[in-house]
Parts: C-alpha cells; structure tokens; sequence
C-alpha cells in the first residue's frame, strides 16, 4: 500500500472555532513504521489537529495525505476506513460489555452478532500473538484494570485495520510500571509496521520511546526533531516559548510538631464503598507531605475526609488541637475555622463555579466572613475588593472580578482558587493536583507559592497524580493503593522505579511496614 | 461595550424579546386557521387589556397573582429546584390566610389583622412546600414529581375543609362565611377616591405593593446576602457548595419553604383583596402560570414583573376577545401561554447562535 514511506502528511492544515486559531498552517509528516511524538502544553491545538485526523472536525483549509492518498474525513468511520485507529485519553469502551463485545461494537456486520464474535475471536487470537496484546476476551470491561481496558482499545483499533494509531496522553492513567509495559506494546507494534501517533505532554516518554517528536505552541508546529538528537530542557523550551524551571529550588525543610495526625483512618465514598482502610501519617509544619498513587487508589477520598466532605467511617484525625471522629465529625465550615484550607482535585466542579463571577468564585466557602457581611447585607463592594486584592496577590489575569470563572484560563483560576486559599493564613493546607491542566508558566509560579506556604511554617499535605510534582515539592512521600499506605519515603531517598512499585504494592512487606517516623 | 455584557443583553433581554414574538406570530397563525383576523384580535386584545381604567385594574388584579408565584418559581430555581407545586401551595396558603382572616377577634386593628392573616399565607403555603422539599433531601424522591402530587392533595384536602368544615351551615356551596372586615385589603379605586380621584372599580387592591414589596425582597435576598449567595451556589454546583460548608439538604429545605410561602400569597389578592371568603379554585391556574412568567422572565425579580404584567394582559384582554369575538373562547389564554412557554422554555436558545452571530462574535484579540 505505502509506496513512498510516509503514513500521514499534513500540510497547511489551518482550523479555526469562531477567531480563534486552533491550528494555523500546520505542516507534519509522520514517517510509515515509526513512533512519532507529539508535544505541547494544554491548549496548544494537538487535539483538534488529531481530531481533524480522526473525522471529528474539518480543516479549514489544507491538504492531508494518509499513504500518499488526499483524505477528508467527515466522520470517523472514514478514518477507519483510511487505516487510522484512535485511542482517547477517556475510553470508548461500554463497562458491561465483554471484551469480544466490545470490539465489534461499530462493525457488528449485520442484525446477527453471532458470527462476527466467532471471527473476531480468531482474529483477536491471532493479532495478541503477533503484538503481544494478551487480554481475556469473554471478560466484561469493568472488571479490567485500567491497563487492560488501555489494552483493549487498542485491540479495537488494530481489530478494524488501523495502520496508524494515535494515542491521547495514554500513560495519564497508569502506574511507571503499566506505562512501561504500554511502551513495549508500542514497540512490537511499531515492528509488525504499525505507526503510532504519541499525543502527551511528558518529555520523559518522548525521550524514551518515539523516534520523531513535533512540538506544537500556541497553534502553530513549531518545531520537528528525531529524539536522539534533542533533549528536555530543549523541548520545554520550544513548548512554552522561554526557559523554564522544571525544578524548582527550595531549601531543606524545617519541619516542626505535628499539626494534622491522622490514626487508622478508614473512609467509605459518597456510593458508600470502601475506599480507605487504616491509613495513618502526621503532617508538620514546615513539611510538604505528598500523597502519591495512581487515580482511584483512595486519595481522593482520603482528602474528602480531611477537609470534611466525607465522613469517617473509622480513626481520628487531630486537627490543632480538635479531635474529629465517627462521633465527633467537623464539616468543612468547621474546618475552615479551625485554619485548614482545601485546594480541591476537581477545580471545574468542586473549586469554582463556572457561570459564578471571579468575585463569587472567590468567596466560595468564606461568604460568612464578618469582612464582608454587615447585618444581613452581603456587600457587593467588599466583596469585589476581596477578588481584587487576591487576584493581585497571585498575578491572576484578566485581573477583572467581574468576569465569569469560566472565561479564565485553567491556570488562571487555579491561581484564583490557590489565592482564596492561601491568603487567609490557614495553618494546614490540604491541596490536591494543584497543577493539573496547568500550563507550565502557572505551574512554576503554582510550585513556588507552596514551597512558599511550607517555610512559612504551614502544614501541608499534596495529593497528586504527577510522580514528577510530588517529588519535586515533597518533603516526605506516602503513596498509597488500593486504600492503603504502601509505602512511605523521604523525598531525598525517592526515586520514580521504587515509588512506581509502591503505588502498585510490588514490593515486599519489610518496606511497608516502615511506620510514620521514617 | 465588551463581549460579556454584549452577552448577557443577548441572554437577559433579546432572547426572551424575540422568544415572545414568536411565541405571538405563531398565535397570530393560529387566529388565522380559526378565521379571526389577527390584526384586529390583537387591537381589542390590547385594548381590552390598557385601552381604559378597568381593563387595566383588571390586568394589574391579575398581574399581582403572577409575581407571586413567577417569584415562587424562581427562588426554587436558583436553587436548582424546579417547584411546580405553586397550584397546591397557593391553595393551601390561601387556607393559612382564610384562617387568620375568619377566626381572629373582630376588634382588632386592620394593622395587626393584615400582617397577620399575609404571614397565614407565607406560613402555610411554605408548610405545603416543606414536605415534598424533605423527601427531596433526605429521601431522594424528586421534586417535580412530588409537588406535582401535592397539587392533586392540596385540591383534594381543600375540597373536603370547605365542605366539611368550613361551610356555614345551611349554605349549599362549598365556600366559608365571610372575613372579619378588619382583614380587607383596600380597593386601589377606593385608595384612590379617598384622595379625591376617581378611576373605574376593578379588582386591583393593594396586594399590587405586597407584590412588588416582595419582588424587591427576593432581589435583595438572592444576591444581596450571604443566603442568597449559598443558594445560587448550591444551585449552581452540589459539590462546590458542600466544599464551601454549605449543606445542600437544608438549602433544599429551606428554599422550598420560601418558594411555597410566596405562592401562598395568592390568597392574599383573591381572598383578603377581592372575594373575602374562602372558595374553590381561586388559585386555578396561577400556579402554573407562574412557571411561565419565571421562565419568560428569566427567573430575576424585574423580568418577573415585565412577564407578570404581559400576562395580565393576556388574561385580560383574552377575557374580552372571548366576549368580542364569536369563534373565539377564553381557552385561547391557555393556548398562548403554551406557547409562550414552548418559546421561552423548551426553545429558550433557539435565536442565540445566530444573536450572537451578529451582535457579540468573538474577535480575534481575545
């Protein structure tokens, strides 16, 4: 089929939505066999290039060649038809349905299933051979991890002939451990000829496992390199525009007493399942305590609890003094008075509200506050002022309170947020992903004003997804999986190979049982 | 102007404007089809409705309904709560307000008579209100559903009181005694006369400042006080109003209770303004109509007013087409409140791509 060695050409590819310039005369070729990585911040047109790609929108204008033939595709089902499989960050897959199910799912092949499931069982059979993609067919979806279920969209997509896979941020959900194995997938595929298409915004992997990598900014392909012959610090670079600090410098900890201690906590979520069983650390002041694990392992509930919204099923925590309990529970009005401030993981849903004004958005849990109340008065102009003086504080731009949340950029109202935060001198902060979907700019200054917070004597406990940001801000790391403490290091002593093996309980008991002090 | 508030103009006045036009054009198709000539329908429509004192009187007696429970529907809104049990809660308030008004001691003042038989109202219509919006809360079954039920309750339950209780004895139609005189609300004709003008009799009695006394105070309160400020957020976003300490069960409880107690204010025009007597259906209607006027008037206490009023002219003037024109029966009130909420509600957005198209495109500098 290929006779030149180009699988996917692009040239001038130019898309708009309303003004805005969502790819401006984008050129890219990605050569036939070979791992190709595409970089850029949040923002920077990667999707919409590879929606274009993949039949969700139209170029404006430009020409797009796939195996030296034009392509314009109107929908998905061309792209398939054209050889080009596409693996979303969020999976396309029906939870209840087999495995087998789901990947005829779209190409049933007539109104009686039967005998495409025969077919695809053997094709199935025959292409986790050849590529080493072993999944068990007759297995509904929901009981995979979330490795498998990776494993079987990209099944799906070998399944209806794709030459070209392009793959969303795919390592954004798993372990360093899954990841890797992920990447060996990719090789074998890449030596049966298969092109892949790698979307991140992880330089590590880019270094690690693509051949090309194309850098995109602010719309525009801004630079080609083969791998072997760029570096880090350089991509960074042309991904923002300017040098960056990737690590940020801070000074050892002065950690101090204990401000938080947590004892045997166990947690139920809010569908009331089990997610925390007997977790216990302490938090100081003048210490960063990161919370590493892949999504879903408890964190997330872990944080709910100590900020009040879920209530504890079993343990104590000590707050300053306050013992909260089964019996004695705190809501998170308390614990705001008490100086604890939450930082929350869902910023859209949790930590603003979208149609609510800058202004409004910055009271959010502090609009009983004496400042700016007068009898039953809420006042406007105090409140105005208030939004006024944090978004000062943290450079946040359009520095105008008026203005709906939801017209800031993702940066910008985390910095809000952080402000709300920060700025009433809480005594213990709980943060969760501070930084994410982020662009690197709001994430250096993000990073500093914790570190800031931490030599200011405050107590604080980060949760995040990013191996990269909890060591690089931690003090001390707990990583936690499947609701339990599995691990405990000091940062000095972390590396990215012993944590991964912690978030997935690889290693043995002696290093789990290394209680608080370490 | 920036690209915002050209925005919220879109959203806040063209919109529901070009909503209600069509909502008419398509009424105007409709006189069409059963022979009636628009144009005209439309002169003695308005006519019938602001041409001269009574009609007018008539319009703002009905208008003053509308707010009550437009308002009704709109505090519940804001709290993402949609009360269609306004019908039910008006009728019940009516029975709060009834009670005061036939059982207190004759010899009071008008001044403590008033204010008390008006919080019967409040009060018994946010008692109707209190245990759909518990269920809600505590119990999960959702709102619509059961106000809707309580609707069907609420005319049951005051069949049976006027009947079985509140009945005179010896008087064959299911309607209580009298009122203490002390509990009426003055005629607006009769206000007027005292300071020597002289406007036709209609209906319309003071309950028209009760009504805008409280548009103003549901103004205020939504977005002027810390309450309001927690019920717009808990409407807004469950999860970002139990981060803020907010508790969304309660916010549920207590938006209801004020939501019920404004619908239960109806009472207060019908029965302390006009009839002053307690009787079947005075509320029929209102309530439901109030979900227009909210919706029409974009659930803010100014759009409520402009919606109520265009309202009481529907009412109005639709009374007299029916008594004008021959192929035409009042129903067709309820044919273009219909439609209005078929514009304004179901097609709020149906204009918006191409408003924004033309009076608000984004600019290539932001």
């Amino acid at each position: 089929m290929a006779k030149s060695n180009i699988a996917i050409e692009l040239i001038n590819v130019d898309k708009h939505f309303g003004a805005v310039h969502a790819n401006d005369k984008v050129n890219l070729s990605v050569q036939s066999g070979t791992i190709h990585g595409i970089v850029g911040e949040n923002g920077a047109g990667k999707s919409t290039l590879m929606s274009i790609l993949y039949g969700f929108y139209q170029a404006d204008s430009g020409q797009i060649k796939v195996f030296d033939k034009d392509f314009r595709a109107t929908s998905s089902r061309q792209s398939i038809e054209a050889g080009i499989g596409m693996v979303h960050q969020h999976f396309m897959l029906v939870d209840n349905f087999t495995v087998l199910e789901n990947v005829i799912l779209g190409s049933e092949g007539g109104a009686f299933i039967t005998k495409s499931l025969a077919n695809a069982r053997i094709e199935l059979t025959r292409l986790a051979k050849e590529y080493g993609l072993e999944v068990e067919l007759d297995i509904a979806v929901e009981e995979l991890s979330v490795g498998m279920q990776q494993r079987v969209e990209i099944l799906k997509g070998l399944y209806k002939g794709a030459k070209v896979l392009i793959l969303d941020e795919p390592t954004g959900v798993l372990t360093p451990q899954e990841s890797d194995e992920l990447f060996r997938i990719f090789e074998a595929l890449k030596n049966q000829g298969v092109t892949i298409i790698l979307i991140t915004h992880k330089l590590r992997e880019i270094m690690n496992i693509t051949d090309h990598v194309s850098v995109m900014r602010a719309g525009k392909m801004v630079a080609h390199r083969e791998t072997s012959k760029t570096n880090p610090e350089e991509l960074a670079e042309l991904m923002i525009g300017r040098k960056v600090l990737l690590n940020i410098k801070k000074s050892k900890a002065k950690s101090g007493k204990a401000l938080l201690t947590a004892k045997n906590l166990k947690i139920h979520n809010e569908q009331g399942l089990k997610r925390v069983s007997g977790v216990s650390f302490e938090a100081r002041s003048g210490e960063i305590l990161g919370i590493a694990g892949v999504t879903g392992n408890g964190q997330g509930s872990l944080l709910k609890a100590l900020t009040g919204i879920l209530p504890l099923s079993q343990g104590s925590i000590e707050i300053m003094g306050e013992t909260i309990s089964p019996k004695h529970p705190f809501n998170p009005k308390q614990l705001r008075e008490l100086g604890v401030a939450h930082v929350p993981e869902d910023r859209q849903k949790m930590g603003m509200i979208a149609e609510f004004s800058a202004s409004e958005t910055a009271l959010l849990g502090y609009h009983n506050d004496k400042e700016i109340n007068q009898g039953v008065w809420l006042k406007r102009s105090s409140v105005k002022a208030n939004c006024e003086s944090l978004m000062e504080a943290f450079d946040v731009r359009p520095n105008d309170p008026n203005l709906m949340s939801s017209n800031f950029s993702g940066g910008n109202q985390q910095k809000l947020i952080l402000a709300r935060e920060f700025e009433r001198d809480p005594e213990v902060l709980i943060i969760g992903q501070p930084t994410r979907g982020v662009d690197i700019g709001a994430i250096e200054f993000i990073r500093k004003r914790i570190i800031e917070m931490r030599d200011a004597g405050k107590a604080i406990i980060l949760i995040s997804v990013e191996l990269e940001e909890i060591m690089s801000l931690s003090d001390r790391i707990i990583v936690m999986c499947d609701g339990e403490i599995t691990g405990m290091v000091d940062a000095k002593d972390a590396n990215e190979a012993t944590l991964g093996m912690m978030m997935a309980n690889a290693l043995q008991p002696q290093n789990e049982q290394q209680g608080v002090e370490l | 102007m920036t690209r915002d508030r050209r925005l919220s103009w879109i959203n806040g006045l063209l919109l529901p404007l070009f909503n209600v036009l069509t909502a008419f054009l398509a009424t105007g198709i409709i006189f069409l089809f059963i022979g009636v000539d628009p144009v005209e329908a439309t002169k003695i429509l308005i006519y019938g409705a602001l041409g001269y004192d009574e009609g007018l009187g008539y319009t703002l007696y009905y208008a003053t309904n509308f707010v009550f429970t437009g308002l009704a529907v709109a505090v519940a809104f804001h709290a993402g709560l949609f009360n269609i049990g306004g019908e039910g809660q008006a009728y019940v308030g009516g029975l709060g307000t009834a009670l005061v008004a036939l059982y207190i001691n004759p010899a009071m003042s008008a001044w403590i008579v008033i204010p008390l038989a008006i919080s019967g109202g409040l009060l018994f219509g946010a008692l109707w209100a209190i245990i759909p919006a518990y269920l809600q809360a505590y119990r999960g079954s959702h709102i619509v559903i059961t106000t809707i039920m309580f609707n069907f309750l609420a005319s049951s339950l005051m069949v049976y009181i006027l009947v079985n209780i509140l009945r005179e004895v010896g008087e064959m139609s299911p309607e209580s005694g009298d009122f203490i005189a002390a509990s009426w609300l003055p005629f607006v004709h009769d206000v007027f006369a005292s300071f020597g003008y002289k406007i036709a009799k209609s209906p319309l009695n003071l309950s028209i400042l009760v009504a805008l006394f409280f548009s103003a105070a549901v103004w205020f309160f939504l977005w002027h006080t810390r309450w309001g400020f927690a019920i717009r957020a808990a409407g807004k976003s469950n999860e970002a109003a139990i981060y803020s300490g907010i508790d969304p069960k309660k916010i549920i409880v207590v938006t209801m209770c004020i939501s019920g107690a404004l619908a239960g204010l109806v009472g207060i025009n019908e029965l302390m303004g006009v009839q002053h007597r307690l009787f079947l259906n005075f509320n029929y209607g209102y309530g439901f109509g109030g979900i227009a006027v909210a919706l029409m008037g974009r659930n803010h206490p100014v759009g409520i007013l402009i919606a109520a009023f265009l309202f009481g002219i529907l009412y109005q003037g639709g009374a007299e087409l029916d008594f004008e024109l021959q192929n035409v029966s009042r129903d067709i009130v309820v044919v273009m409140q219909g439609l209005v909420i078929l514009f304004c509600g179901g097609l709020e957005y149906l204009y918006k791509p191409i408003l924004v198209r033309f009076l608000a495109p984004v600019k290539e500098s932001e």
